[in-house]
């Protein structure tokens, strides 16, 4: 498989995104928190914290003011470039809550734990330092991320990064529970934890009672521009909540109440108010944005109400108008740059403190309906087939309307290429058969090579790597749905490699589908955002991608509870078959009449013999002389039977043998 | 005459047949989903592994990558591109199913062959003992052409062939030993076994009764007898004056009791340069893969250390899939060992009946292999055909017969309680897994007991017609 010269794909540009910002002078420390309402009566908010730190030859030693020391040894010790590991509940709703603005495309995870890391070492060293991060990992933050140290569960994606060709690892653990003893350690890692600042509105019940919550924790080392050595380290926490407001009533009932978005404020979905910013805080900033949907259709809304004053763009409309009120008023406002696009409104929370808290509050007066942006293709994926043998894993991408307006904003083009990237990572039990993948497009069955245009493989090796496979796709812009379908037979473990709960199946991770032509970024048109590391970090251009829905594939069991049973029945079936072959083949017929004849009346003479010979007598001294003593002598002889004798010496010897020779 | 042609026309009528059935089962949709059974494509012989193979090879990877080939790379390069030929309007893998139908008629025609050397041979040595009753009587089946239509005709054989698996072409490795062994040609019985180990290792130690069979020739009665009878003779030689006729006798006699070690040196030559050659072509097959060491570990290794615990029809699966690990690598070598423990005694007891010896060593193979499949039973079934008239005698062979019908109709249906309904669970299956090695088990043991009977009352016979020569 040779590696294509210009793929970009999944991971590429966020790792190359630190290389860009500039070098690290002091240790700095930020925390904004990013509100946002969702076209399905519910609200997202996104923390971010980011703390910075300038890295120096003799740093090992010394304490960080802001920085956590863990962190910053941890970058040390496993030369860590870039790495992100990631807490998840939950399942980002594609459909519903956005599939291409940058917050759905950096923060929306595969359940459970997601870690990926880049190294800075020789390739062949890579494994030994992914081992023990992971193991570091899992004491630092109270997760089984050190099953991800079995070769079995981690793959080296190669096309995933360019600039990480080889040292980038990437594992999932889809099947991990997320709770409160992994966000402890993580607050811990703030300079404030959870004791000031924005972080003290995480209230426990409410984040875990979520639709979907997120911890994510981005770790990388900029380089100086000018010698290209480490010059600092930037750690980026976020952690994503998708809530559903109590529905708040402000006294006054209006006619269609159900159609109206539910009213909140900061105290209703966290049941806390901000007592002020964390003072060793560079800057902590609220926003609340309003996505490009919902602006259109407020604005649409503006110009059909006749009391729409078209000069009148101050703050207080900003503030309060006929959709919507907040209950304070922001201090900056930032607009997309393009016409009609998402708001932006700024709190600064340095003013307030204990007696005066901060309380966002949002009370929708008229009923809006919008939807979120989409990524161009909407994908998911599941399993087909019955029973316990074999199924396949299809994919399924279907075009949503950006995909139409895609192509109306390509028409001048003869042919319009939509380029799709998958990663999919499957465990070596599930033994995928790589020449059976079948490409649907509009439901009809085409040649694999139509669409694919690269295709990586690296299929999975039993009990030693899972399968991998990379697919580059390029569909027609007026597509409308495609399906991927690729067969697998399911395979059998070993009795001690099933999980304790085994007959709840096994987790496939999520695929990750990107679409390296589309770019989710915000374009503000201010410039004074470049103070907030969140605002820059959102108009950085990073690639649309989505995870797929995680499979749950039962395999079959085997009986635990009898190993012995099948261990002795089958030793029995082949002792039987030893014993009675061999039976056949020593049985001579003839002989043995012969012997049954001869055995009565020569049983004591031939015993009688044999002894003699024992003892040295000569036979013919004692045979005349004691003719009738051969019962007694046989009876005295039962203790010192020669055969016997001989038979204790044999194994007496081999023992000394084995002693001697084998040990 | 005109019986003997009726006879023909009756044996090609069934063969036609056979083959007219196989084609009909081909044209099924899915080939009857048999090419997935369990029963049919072990991790060995799966038609669908191969695809994958070849498809892994194509696109320059090593057709060992990952965990799904294990075969020859012989067998990639000659099946592999017929899996991916589709012929529009046809089967999927018709080709494939054409080239096994016509190994199966190509064993059987083997077998047939090898069944009418056996016989004559059989007959002329009985003459020489002075038994010519015994080989009247067995004139009435002509056993060759009873096992070969009993080969084509085994269900087992049949769904092997329409399932695709690549055993049929291991069987006709295996019958081109034993017959070129028969008839006395040492390339091609060298060829044969050769390649039959390489396809599937056990038919290794096949080179013990292949080396019998060059040494002293096809199955006979004991060599205690002709020597008896040649003493007499001697004896008799001495008083009266011998006929030019009666020297040749005991000319024949004498070589029969002589092993003759031209042909087997010429055998043992053959098959080493057959395997020289089989490994130059694997290596350049392989060469950019890891070269013939990946090969063998990828092949043999995976054989001997049984790493794939699908469910087949052995036990083993089963077995190593609860024993304790580090119990493992002991039990390994116990199951192992019980085919290797067996050679020496049998070799020693049987060395007058090559052929037989030959069987029954196949049956063990079958039996203890780590991914037993029906094509290999088939494969025993079928040669035990051959010898219908020495094991005429045995005991319990309505019970074999009810026993090998009861497990094949019994074990689909629990495979499919457990795997597909889930309301049965492994041990269903697992048990009639073991029904089906104790059906072999006995079937070994009986037939080996026949067989040494059979001797024995030849031995009678001749005996008992020396002492009236004498008296």
């Amino acid at each position: 498989m040779a590696l294509p010269p210009t793929t970009i794909v999944t991971l590429s540009l966020l790792l190359l995104l630190p290389i860009l910002s500039s070098s690290i002078v002091e240790e700095a420390f930020s925390e904004e928190l990013l509100l946002k309402p969702l076209p399905d009566r519910k609200i997202l908010t996104h923390f971010h914290f980011q703390t910075e730190a300038p890295i120096s030859d003799d740093s090992f030693a010394r304490h960080h003011h802001l920085f956590p020391k863990s962190i910053a040894q941890l970058v040390k010790k496993f030369h860590i470039k870039a790495m992100e590991l990631s807490f998840t509940q939950g399942r980002w709703n594609y459909e519903r809550w956005g599939g291409f603005d940058p917050i759905s495309s950096q923060n929306a995870k595969p359940p459970g734990v997601e870690l990926w890391a880049v190294f800075d070492v020789p390739p062949h060293q890579v494994d030994a330092y992914w081992k023990n991060l992971t193991h570091s990992l899992s004491g630092l933050f109270c997760a089984s991320i050190n099953f991800l140290e079995s070769s079995s569960s981690y793959s080296a994606p190669k096309w995933a990064s360019q600039s990480a060709l080889g040292s980038l690892r990437y594992g999932t653990l889809p099947r991990e529970a997320v709770c409160t003893e992994n966000l402890t350690p993580w607050l811990k890692l703030l300079p404030c934890r959870d004791k000031a600042g924005l972080s003290a509105l995480m209230d426990r019940p409410s984040i875990y009672r979520s639709f979907y919550h997120s911890q994510r924790l981005h770790l990388t080392t900029s380089k100086a521009p000018a010698d290209g050595l480490d010059s600092g380290i930037i750690l980026e926490q976020t952690l994503t909540v998708v809530l559903q407001p109590n529905i708040q009533r402000a006294g006054i009932s209006y006619p269609d109440e159900i159609k109206i978005q539910p009213s909140w404020s900061l105290s209703s979905i966290f049941g806390r108010k901000i007592n002020g910013r964390c003072v060793l805080a560079k800057s902590s900033n609220v926003y609340l944005q309003f996505e490009r949907g919902l602006v259109t259709q407020l604005e649409n809304i503006q110009k059909n109400t006749v009391a729409y004053d078209s000069n009148d763009t101050g703050t207080e409309v900003l503030r309060r108008n006929l959709c919507f009120e907040l209950s304070i008023t922001p201090d900056r406002v930032h607009r997309e740059l393009e016409k009609s696009s998402s708001l932006l409104y700024e709190y600064s929370i340095k003013g307030y403190n204990d007696t005066e808290q901060f309380d966002l509050g949002l009370i929708w007066k008229y009923p809006v309906v919008w939807s979120s942006p989409h990524a161009p293709l909407y994908a998911s994926r599941f399993l087909t087939g019955s029973g316990n043998e074999r199924g396949s894993i299809a994919i399924s991408l279907k075009s949503t309307e950006l995909t139409k307006d895609f192509i109306a904003a390509n028409n001048v083009e003869e042919k319009c290429k939509l380029q799709v990237n998958v990663l999919q990572i499957v465990p070596w039990y599930i033994k995928v058969y790589y020449h059976t993948l079948q490409i649907l497009v509009d439901e009809k069955p085409h040649a694999v090579t139509d669409f694919v245009e690269k295709m990586g493989v690296s299929p999975s090796e039993d009990k030693v790597s899972p399968g991998l496979m990379e697919l580059v796709l390029r569909f027609p812009c007026e597509i409308k749905s495609a399906v991927l379908n690729i067969e697998f037979d399911k395979g059998f473990l070993h009795i001690d490699e099933y999980p304790p709960d085994a007959n709840q199946g096994f987790d496939i991770p999520s695929a990750i589908i990107s679409f390296p032509d589309f770019h989710a970024a915000l374009q503000f048109l201010n410039n004074s955002i470049s103070n907030s590391p969140m605002l820059s970090k959102l108009q950085e251009k990073s690639p649309v991608l989505s995870y797929t829905e995680v499979l749950l594939v039962p395999l079959t069991t085997p009986d635990f509870s009898m190993p012995y049973n099948v261990i002795t029945i089958t030793c029995t079936v082949f002792a039987l078959y030893f014993g009675s072959l061999l039976n056949v083949l020593r049985r001579r017929v003839g002989e043995e009449e012969r012997l049954l004849k001869n055995k009565d009346a020569n049983k004591a003479a031939i015993l009688r013999r044999i002894l003699d010979k024992f003892w040295g007598r000569s036979s013919e001294s004692t045979q005349p002389q004691q003719p009738s003593s051969s019962s007694s002598s046989s009876s005295s002889s039962s203790f010192i039977n020669p055969k016997l004798f001989l038979k204790v010496l044999l194994v007496a010897g081999i023992a000394v043998i084995w002693q001697y020779y084998l040990k | 005459m005109m019986k003997k042609s009726k006879k023909v026309q009756w044996f090609w009528t069934w063969v036609i047949g056979s083959v007219l059935l196989r084609l009909i089962l081909v044209y099924f949709p899915k080939n009857l989903n048999l090419s997935s059974r369990p029963e049919v494509s072990t991790p060995l012989t799966s038609i669908r592994r191969l695809a994958e193979g070849y498809w892994l090879k194509q696109s320059s990877m090593s057709p060992y990558a990952g965990s799904m080939y294990h075969g020859s790379p012989l067998l990639l390069t000659l099946l592999g591109p017929l899996t991916v030929t589709r012929i529009e309007g046809q089967p999927d893998h018709l080709l494939c199913s054409l080239l096994f139908v016509m190994a199966d008629i190509v064993t059987a025609m083997l077998i047939c062959a090898t069944g009418k050397k056996l016989q004559a041979a059989y007959s002329s040595s009985l003459q020489l003992v002075g038994l010519h009753h015994l080989s009247e009587d067995s004139d009435v089946l002509p056993s060759g052409d009873f096992a070969a239509l009993v080969y084509l005709w085994n269900p087992f054989t049949i769904v092997a062939c329409v399932g695709l698996s690549t055993s049929a072409i291991e069987n006709l490795m295996v019958l081109l030993t034993l017959y070129g062994a028969c008839a006395r040609l040492a390339p091609l019985a060298a060829f044969g076994w050769v390649m039959a180990t390489h396809l599937s290792l056990y038919p290794a130690i096949l080179i013990i009764p292949v080396i019998l069979l060059f040494g002293y020739g096809p199955d006979a009665p004991p060599r205690k007898l002709f020597r008896q009878r040649k003493n007499l003779e001697v004896e008799n030689s001495t008083t009266g004056d011998k006929s030019c006729l009666e020297d040749e006798l005991i000319n024949e006699k004498s070589m029969r009791s002589v092993f003759s070690w031209r042909p087997v040196v010429l055998f043992l030559f053959w098959a080493l340069l057959w395997s020289s050659y089989v490994l130059f072509l694997c290596g350049i097959y392989v060469q950019q893969h890891g070269g013939l060491q990946e090969m063998f570990k990828r092949t043999y290794g995976f054989i001997l250390t049984i790493q794939d615990l699908s469910p087949n029809i052995g036990v083993f699966w089963y077995f190593f899939a609860e024993v304790f690990d580090f119990f493992r690598s002991f039990f390994l070598i116990v199951f192992h060992g019980n085919i290797l423990l067996m050679i020496v005694p049998l070799a020693l007891r049987l060395n007058h009946r090559p052929c037989f010896l030959a069987f029954v060593y196949i049956v063990l193979a079958s039996m203890l292999k780590s991914y037993p499949s029906v094509g290999d039973s088939a494969l025993y079934l079928g040669l035990l055909g051959l010898f219908a008239y020495e094991l005429k005698d045995m005991q319990f062979s309505f019970f074999l017969f009810s026993g090998y019908v009861g497990v094949s109709l019994l074990s689909p249906v629990m495979h499919n309680l457990w795997i597909w309904r889930g309301t049965g669970n492994a041990n269903f299956y697992f048990a009639t897994a073991i029904g089906y090695a104790c059906l072999q088990i006995i079937l070994v043991i009986e037939s080996v007991s026949a067989m040494l009977n059979h001797d024995r009352m030849i031995t009678k016979l001749s005996t008992a017609k020396l002492q009236n020569v004498k008296s």
